[in-house]
């Protein structure tokens, strides 16, 4: 059984097909990488995955259960985390308290939900960001804190939408060993990105999508490689 | 015990005593209306100032609690300031707010507060017009169960206590955090777990509940209530708010320091001015919407904070530990 499945998932908006017949599976235990031109309606993936929209038509299954319509909160509740592209921190809150938030999702006691936070914080390495308000964070830690809280949920699938844009060379590192370290802790990733040094050195498997709908899979090799990934980034006189 | 406890502790043993000093019944007249009103701040700030539900009807909610009370009173089913006339009271006022918040906060923007200030118009009107229950215009009015002030000074003590140390225990715990996270982000809530619709719910059935407690004491102190009094936007609804604003939203103390400016700007303003007494009252809103937005405990903390902060910076020249 898949962690995650998606079974010809379409969701339109009026007119507008933002995916179309997407069929793909993430199996436990991988780095999934999705990427496509910008528009290609990879963020609009995550948002049908995680419940902020329910599929115009077609199935979610994870961990063999269906999830396609439920509520965000309650897929969370289920195991599946994900961050935002545009980050959305709780500016007001501190950053423990940001992460508290979300490890309240496995406890009552806060109590043991400071203790959560703090483990997702230590993991993370924003020990020194922690007192420090959540809208007062350069981008960087942003982008950061969205995992963290992501991690303190205790998720087994982990989505992660261009968690390195805007990042310094030094920052994409540390981001790397850090969303390595998510993985060999035991949480599948299934991760949008457009830097693709990156999408290529971490993840086993790539999706390019392209106008909503799917045009290659495999290994990055075998993606990166493909007429046709290489015609949607870089017009068909490349390909 | 901590600090924390024993200063707010303290501070209530002296107002409990209050009463046996002074006897001058004015002055605990102003006392009461002041406590009243830190139970009116506190409850929409719990709403409006914690999780980010502003309502434009909290009267709606006093009312209720004034109704219920002022029917079985009426009826002969409670004695005069039966304790559980009081509860009845919040009861039936989070009773209502079931019924609006189930309907309202499954959508989001300013559908929950048009909705509310509505229903607080339709509540009036009804009041106004079924004149079987509620005696329409001529409104309620029984005799007080006590002579003396100082009986009504302590209940409404301890509801501003109970009330206060209710609000600080919830925001404390995972409600609190779940409340604060829906006000900065719904989306954001949602995806980390929390179903924002119920937790709006739990919110407005608490802030719900202690207005129309405080709706239940107000006809019991008064003895005397009609629907232009208690379902009133200008003097219930938007004075909560004004309350709360002009304390500090989501702060402790904001409405019971916004409560207390309230009660004694518009006692003197009314003898000096006469009816000229809501423009003063407007202008002094306008002064602190520009220079105090955070209201007086929110500015008051925020310059604590900064100057806390610049004693714990280390000097100038470099941080510490390289200089040892």
């Amino acid at each position: 059984m898949s962690l995650l499945e998606l079974k010809d998932v379409t969701k339109r908006f009026g007119g507008l097909q933002a995916v179309g017949h997407m069929t793909f599976t993430v199996e436990k235990g991988e780095i999934f990488g999705l990427i496509g031109p910008n528009g290609a309606g990879k963020t609009t993936v995550f948002n049908v995955v995680n419940g902020f929209y329910a599929p115009t038509e077609g199935e979610i299954l994870f961990k063999g259960e269906r999830i396609d319509g439920l509520k965000p909160y309650a897929i969370c509740r289920r195991g599946l985390a994900r961050t935002f592209q545009v980050v959305k921190p709780l500016a007001r809150l501190t950053v423990l308290e940001n992460v508290m938030v979300s490890a309240f999702s496995r406890t009552d006691h806060r109590g043991e939900a400071s203790r959560i936070a703090l483990e997702a914080i230590a993991f993370t390495e924003m020990e020194a960001w922690r007192d420090r308000t959540a809208g007062s964070l350069p981008l960087g830690m942003r982008k950061r804190l969205e995992m963290a809280r992501a991690l303190a949920t205790k998720p087994e699938l982990l989505l992660l939408d261009e968690n390195f844009a805007g990042l310094n060379p030094a920052e994409v590192e540390k981001t790397i060993a850090i969303v390595r370290k998510i993985h060999e802790s035991g949480v599948t990733i299934l991760i949008i990105e457009h830097n693709m040094r990156v999408i290529m050195s971490i993840s086993q498997r790539l999706l390019c999508m392209c106008y909503g709908e799917r045009i290659a899979q495999g290994t990055p090799q075998e993606v990166a490689n493909d007429p046709r990934v290489i015609e949607a980034y870089l017009g068909a006189a490349h390909a | 015990m901590s600090r924390s406890v024993l200063l707010p502790l303290g501070g209530l043993a002296l107002l409990a005593v209050v009463p046996t000093v002074v006897s001058n019944p004015y002055v605990l007249h102003m006392l009461i209306l002041c406590l009243l009103w830190t139970v009116l701040g506190q409850s929409w700030n719990l709403l409006g100032g914690y999780t980010g539900q502003v309502s434009f009807g909290h009267a709606a909610f006093f009312g209720i609690g004034a109704y219920t009370t002022g029917i079985l009173v009426k009826t002969g089913m409670s004695p005069a300031a039966a304790w559980w006339g009081l509860l009845l009271g919040g009861l039936a006022a989070a009773g209502a707010s079931a019924v609006i918040g189930w309907i309202c906060f499954r959508l989001r923007g300013p559908y929950f507060a048009l909705s509310v200030l509505a229903l607080a118009e339709v509540l009036r009107l009804v009041a106004l017009n079924w004149k079987q229950l509620t005696n329409g215009a001529e409104g309620i009015l029984f005799i007080p169960a006590f002579n003396s002030k100082s009986w009504y000074y302590w209940i409404v003590l301890a509801l501003a206590a109970v009330s206060m140390a209710l609000i600080r225990l919830v925001m404390h715990g995972k409600l609190g955090f779940y409340f604060l996270a829906i006000r900065e982000d719904q989306d954001c809530a949602e995806s980390l777990g929390i179903n924002a619709t119920k937790y709006k719910l739990i919110s407005l059935l608490l802030s719900a509940f202690f207005t129309g407690v405080a709706g239940s004491f107000y006809m019991n102190y008064m003895g005397f209530i009609d629907p232009g009094i208690v379902f009133s936007i200008h003097d219930i609804s938007v004075m909560m708010i004004l309350v709360t604003m002009l304390g500090g939203v989501a702060t402790t103390w904001g409405p019971a320091v916004g409560a207390a400016i309230y009660i004694l700007m518009s006692e003197v303003f009314r003898t000096y001015l006469k009816s000229g007494h809501l423009v003063f009252f407007g202008l002094l809103i306008i002064v602190i919407i520009i220079f105090f937005p955070q209201g007086i405990v929110g500015t008051l903390r925020e310059s604590l904070q900064r100057r806390k902060r610049r004693l714990a910076a280390p000097p100038a020249g470099g941080p510490l530990k390289e200089a040892a």
